[in-house]
């Protein structure tokens, strides 16, 4: 792969040349926290983020969107409006959701919408370095080898990028008079010290090795009945995660004639009405139940599929649930520790 | 780009009838007739019906890909897009794409015996796999159709499955679970009292499908194994909510499986190693 260097004082200049492609997004501040936002200016970019309320999953899987507009029995595929965009300032955590989200819209049944959004989407990486709540060196997702077009990986007065496509290539010469091709020793000294410092600073973990099996033994546990007592059925865990990826799809007839759109939006299986058939029977009524479901997917069901398990250690659901139902929570109390 | 699988695809209402007083067989067909009888699928698999401004819904095929032409359902009155299907006429358009799910492994079914055993609506899916063996009779062994309903008039095809009585390649015996006109002629007593009827069955070379109301299959799957069955010989097909019907959408997952894609065939051993399934 090809590694070059930036310095950080033409990083503006650099993005400010990437809006040939597209709109330009990256974290922006929204009162305490932060979002992934339009840079029309690119002063708004704050590169103190750690951790956006929503995952970048925001951009290739969007809250909501119509999937088809329709007029009669005809129906018309909305692709043709998916704008191209440039994501700036996504962490290796989110890239690796990305990946999970590749093997899952793209491998069997292509989705054609997730298909087209990935390739109008450029996907520019960033490092960051861990808060408590950050697990992604246990999940081994706090570095990228793919997923991304170009990987930014900060250190004293520049960044090494990681040119990761043939986009990513496009993208950089755009601006190749900005970019250093000449990796010195003492560069690569400082990335491998940046590393090991960083590396240090993971200081929660989650040992998820045998986590299908811990799952199995755990089937009755009383843990779920617990978590289920005080779970709000809010939904809020599937929204943040960066791998959660279920919808529902809507019908929206327009107020005259028999035209209209289908619309997918963000579903959640700990929404109470999510597995309700005709008929009225839900096939799981109680929220011990949907508590269950959404970690055994997440940790049994993922690994046994794609050999991983669907987290990736962001730490938003430890951030988000209000009720302290989380990643963290759940897996220290199917281990029994 | 690939074709877009969530298109729906028009296809018109040939012919509709109501088989009991909330099921309605429903026959339709592409517009083009190359496509129709192009148009492939297998017993146990489903499809998913689409009508504009109400949504989508997924339905068993009743009907057998040994008869290209015209896709075949029955539907019970139970939802807002029944509802409206309901409601269309001969020759209206419907959106219809598919086919989906695994279906039945038909190719382990060949020289085996087959029991098959139906309850209520169950014989919508199980339908097209019974027709499906008797158009290929010289593939398969044995065959028992054993169909049990709440009543006389609450049994679906009850005059096509009546006629196959007179078949002597098919053993076809029907149930319900109390006459109330006084006219029934066969069996009375839940699907399970039929069971006596199957003797000499050589288990190992033997399999088994069941589709019906949840309350039927512990009963029905204690006879099979009974019998001897093994139990990845014993398959059945399942209901989920279904929004894609290509494990995207999520309403339809069972612990690590989509039922869409995965199902909605499973055998008995699925059920007990995959738990949660029914």
């Amino acid at each position: 792969m090809k590694v070059l260097k930036l310095q950080k004082r033409n990083l503006n200049s650099y993005l400010e040349s990437l809006r040939v492609f597209g709109e330009i997004y990256g974290p922006v501040r929204k009162d305490e926290k932060y979002i992934y936002g339009q840079l029309d200016d690119l002063d708004k970019l704050d590169l103190r983020m750690l951790r956006t309320i929503l995952p970048v999953k925001k951009f290739l899987v969007p809250p909501k969107f119509n999937t088809f507009s329709f007029e009669g029995y005809t129906y018309k595929p909305e692709l043709e409006k998916i704008p191209r965009r440039v994501i700036f300032g996504v962490h290796p955590c989110e890239i690796h959701g990305l990946l999970i989200l590749d093997k899952f819209f793209l491998e069997r049944f292509p989705d054609p919408y997730y298909q087209e959004r990935r390739k109008n989407t450029a996907i520019l990486g960033l490092s960051c370095v861990p808060d408590e709540k950050c697990f992604a060196k246990s999940t081994g997702t706090h570095f990228v080898e793919s997923g991304f077009d170009l990987a930014f990986n900060e250190l004293q007065d520049f960044y090494l990028v990681w040119v990761g496509s043939s986009l990513g290539d496009d993208l950089v010469r755009l601006r190749l008079d900005l970019f250093e091709e000449d990796i010195k020793e003492r560069d690569l000294h400082e990335y491998m010290k940046w590393r090991s410092w960083r590396d240090s600073q993971y200081k929660l973990k989650l040992d998820m090795t045998g986590m299908p099996d811990i799952m199995e033994l755990n089937y009755n546990s009383p843990i779920w009945k617990k978590f289920g007592d005080k779970d709000l059925s809010c939904g809020a865990c599937s929204m943040v995660c960066p791998t959660c990826p279920c919808y529902n799809v809507r019908d929206q007839l327009k107020p005259v004639g028999n035209s209209g759109e289908r619309q997918r939006h963000w579903d959640s299986c700990m929404f109470k009405p999510f597995a309700v058939v005709a008929g009225g029977h839900n096939f799981r009524e109680n929220r011990a139940e949907r508590v269950k479901l959404w970690y055994t997917h997440k940790l049994k069901a993922f690994i046994t599929e794609f050999g991983k398990p669907a987290c990736v250690g962001c730490g938003r659901c430890i951030d988000t649930c209000p009720v302290d139902i989380n990643i963290k929570t759940v897996v220290t109390a199917l281990k029994g520790v | 780009m690939a074709t877009n699988v969530y298109l729906p695809e028009p296809m018109r209402i040939v012919r509709r009838f109501n088989l009991i007083s909330d099921v309605r067989f429903f026959q339709v067909r592409p517009l083009a007739m190359d496509r129709a009888l192009s148009l492939d699928y297998l017993p146990g698999q489903f499809m998913i019906v689409s009508l504009p401004g109400i949504g989508e819904a997924p339905f068993s095929i009743s009907s057998t890909p040994s008869r290209p032409g015209l896709i075949e359902f029955g539907i019970r009155n139970v939802g807002v897009l029944t509802e409206q299907l309901f409601k269309l006429k001969e020759n209206e358009i419907i959106g219809v794409r598919g086919p989906y799910g695994n279906g039945f492994p038909i190719s382990k079914f060949e020289k085996k015996d087959l029991i098959i055993v139906v309850g209520g609506l169950g014989a919508v899916p199980l339908r097209s796999l019974l027709l499906y063996t008797l158009d290929n009779r010289d593939r398969f062994g044995k065959i028992y159709f054993l169909y049990g309903a709440r009543r006389p008039n609450e049994m679906l095809f009850l005059n096509e499955f009546l006629e196959l009585k007179g078949r002597d390649d098919l053993n076809c015996l029907l149930s319900v679970d109390k006459d109330d006109t006084g006219k029934w002629t066969e069996n009375v007593g839940v699907v399970t009292t039929l069971f006596k009827h199957l003797k000499g069955i050589n288990p190992n070379n033997t399999y088994a499908t069941v589709c019906g109301p949840p309350v039927m299959y512990k009963f029905v799957i204690d006879e099979l194994l009974k019998l001897g069955i093994p139990k990845h010989q014993i398959l059945m097909t399942l209901e989920r909510r279904m929004h894609c019907g290509v494990g995207k959408c999520g309403h339809c997952v069972i612990g690590s499986i989509y039922t869409c894609m995965d199902g909605p065939v499973f055998s008995h051993w699925d059920v007990l190693h995959m738990k949660d399934l029914i």
